[in-house]
């Protein structure tokens, strides 16, 4: 393919072009020269989740992932530190682990090629019949240098790497955003957080964007999931109710809440795409309170500061463009596009270290009821997001994001705002504008 | 025990064969008359799963939350099924693992690939069931429908219908 096919390589200004203040073009989620362009330039140059350092708790241990089509391995040095490195020997490319989770033999990674081993590092350790490089200029290459440790910063457990060189800093990168993960940690009466209860992988076939755009639209939850929340509430009230309800009713019905709870209910919005829906309440204020849990709490931060945290119930946090989370309810989402048209989600609860298992049970029945692959609320989403997929792929070339838009809106729209606001999309494309051409060169309009 | 019943192998195997009838049929309501009142219907994210508690699972179903799953395939707004799905269960001859007439419980294992269409899209998976009965007034009935996908820990497209 030459430049004479390409639309938007070599042309930051025409990339720029699809984000108006108030629309956007649906070039962004069908173009896959778009979609390169944003795994070579957006998920290079911005902070990407990788996973939780509980799920390396010892030396040597790993876990594997992609981030940006690059496989990338997660692990935990001698010293106790989490690193990011390539999952791609120095030698040849072969991947050195192939499982998710492993851990080192020998506290090495070891090619299964050639035998080229390294240290938990990343630096090469052995190298077989080594004296055959002797004379050449193996030591000036790049492949003598090992494992080029990726950037990556752990926050309060969780990881997160930066693949290019050049970038924002992490702490410039999400700033105030962090006080959700703040909270989520915080909810443990130790502090600590836990990967429990196994991750739910759904095949998302439509756009990653569409996806991230969703977690804070409160405009569709009464519409879409009617069928399916809008069933459970009327089967629960048609049975004649004595007690409180059960928990699978808790979880669902105010999905179909009214307009006016989800959009009193408040949307954050910061610089860089980053935003929660849940400033006032959320959908997950009114589950019933585990009265040994809070006592814990008590007990941890003493009765004020626990009502302060547990009073804090975000609805989804978006750590734009890759993880989603759900600090009140303890489960995370994180998104991985695969290709333009397909993004894998994977659903991953985690355990608050300290409190009664009953969270961890609750955290793993939302998941299921809301995440899963069988999920009815999942089913109508994702329907809707391959819908528009299929829908812009045979035209209608600007997609309105006008509810709401304030002509004096500033370019991070960095603020509060009622929630039914289309702001947070808003405010995700002009992130992407801009970290789509930061690499590219050429002056920001 | 003067009134305990022992059961035939050939009346549980016939049980699985019509309870994945009754699925690709869309005949859920009778379907759902299956279960005892206690049942689960159950599809573990890993292999050797303990619980559903403290692991998530693909399918974790009391009657309430099937009664929820199979109002929801009829409702206009169902939008996902506007275009139906439709499924078929293709089973190798349920294997009786346990038959206890004096706990009145038995537990089938069967092999199974299964088919989900909508239109252009098919989905086919494979795994075991085991179907753990019990007798309730003279009739057989599921306490458990335990499903075990072969590749439960897949990244799985949308599962809209009933293994």
């Amino acid at each position: 393919m030459g430049d004479a096919m390409s639309r938007y390589r070599n042309d930051p200004q025409a990339i720029r072009a699809l984000v108006r203040p108030d629309e956007i073009h649906r070039d962004v989620y069908l173009d896959r020269e778009l979609f390169d362009l944003e795994m070579e330039q957006l998920w290079r140059h911005s902070w990407i989740y990788v996973g939780h350092d509980s799920q390396v708790p010892n030396a040597g241990d790993f876990y594997t992932t992609q981030l940006a089509r690059e496989p990338v391995i997660m692990i935990r040095g001698a010293d106790g530190l989490v690193r990011v490195l390539p999952n791609r020997c120095a030698h040849k490319g072969t991947r050195l682990a192939t499982a998710v989770h492993g851990k080192c033999v020998g506290g090495l990674l070891r090619c299964p090629y050639h035998g080229w081993t390294y240290r938990l590092d990343g630096k090469i350790r052995t190298i077989p019949l080594k004296s055959g490089y002797d004379g050449t200029a193996f030591e000036q290459s790049e492949a003598a240098r090992g494992l080029r440790e990726i950037s990556s910063v752990n926050y309060r457990g969780f990881v997160f790497a930066r693949l290019s060189a050049s970038g924002p800093d992490f702490e410039t990168y999400f700033g105030e955003s962090l006080s959700s993960i703040d909270n989520m940690v915080e909810r443990s009466p130790q502090g600590r957080l836990e990967v429990a209860g196994g991750v739910l992988r759904y095949l998302h076939d439509c756009n990653w964007k569409l996806f991230v755009e969703n977690l804070n639209d409160a405009m569709h939850p009464m519409v879409a999931h009617e069928s399916s929340a809008g069933t459970a509430k009327k089967i629960w009230e048609a049975s004649g109710p004595a007690g409180p309800p059960p928990m699978v009713i808790e979880q669902f019905a105010p999905f179909v809440n009214g307009y006016d709870f989800f959009d009193k209910m408040g949307v954050k919005v910061f610089a860089n795409g980053h935003s929660y829906t849940g400033v006032n309440f959320s959908i997950h204020s009114q589950y019933s309170q585990v009265g040994e849990y809070e006592r814990r709490m008590e007990e941890a931060y003493g009765a004020e500061r626990a009502r302060h945290i547990l009073g804090e119930v975000r609805h989804n946090t978006v750590y734009y463009p890759s993880l989603t989370i759900k600090g009140a309810i303890q489960a995370i989402r994180v998104a991985r596009p695969l290709a333009v048209d397909q993004t894998l989600i994977e659903s991953w609860t985690f355990r608050l270290v300290g409190a009664p298992e009953a969270l961890l049970a609750r955290t793993t029945t939302y998941s299921r009821l809301i995440n899963s692959p069988t999920s009815v609320v999942g089913h109508d989403d994702l329907h809707c997001y391959r819908s528009i997929q299929e829908g812009l792929a045979g035209g209608g070339d600007w997609v309105s994001l006008h509810r709401n838009h304030s002509p004096t809106e500033a370019v991070s729209a960095a603020g509060t705002y009622g929630a039914t606001n289309e702001v947070p999309m808003r405010s995700q494309f002009r992130a992407w504008a801009e970290f789509m051409t930061l690499g590219l060169g050429g002056a920001q309009t | 025990m003067s009134d305990m019943e022992v059961v035939a192998a050939d009346a549980l195997t016939n049980f699985v064969y019509h309870e994945a009838r009754l699925l690709d049929e869309k005949r859920f309501d009778e379907w759902y008359e299956l279960f005892t009142d206690d049942a689960r219907y159950w599809m573990p994210l890993t292999r050797g799963q303990p619980n559903a508690e403290t692991f998530t699972s693909l399918f974790y179903e009391d009657k309430l939350l099937l009664r929820i799953r199979i109002e929801r395939l009829r409702h206009p707004n169902a939008f996902s099924q506007q275009q139906p799905g439709f499924c078929q269960h293709v089973l190798q001859h349920p294997a009786v693992e346990t038959a206890d007439p004096r706990a009145s419980h038995y537990v089938t294992r069967t092999p199974f690939v299964y088919f989900e269409s909508q239109l252009d899209r098919q989905l086919i998976l494979g795994g075991v069931t085991y179907h753990h009965l019990t007798l309730v007034d003279g009739a057989l009935r599921m306490r458990l429908k335990k499903i075990e996908l072969v590749n439960c820990d897949a990244a799985l497209p949308s599962i809209q219908l009933l293994l």
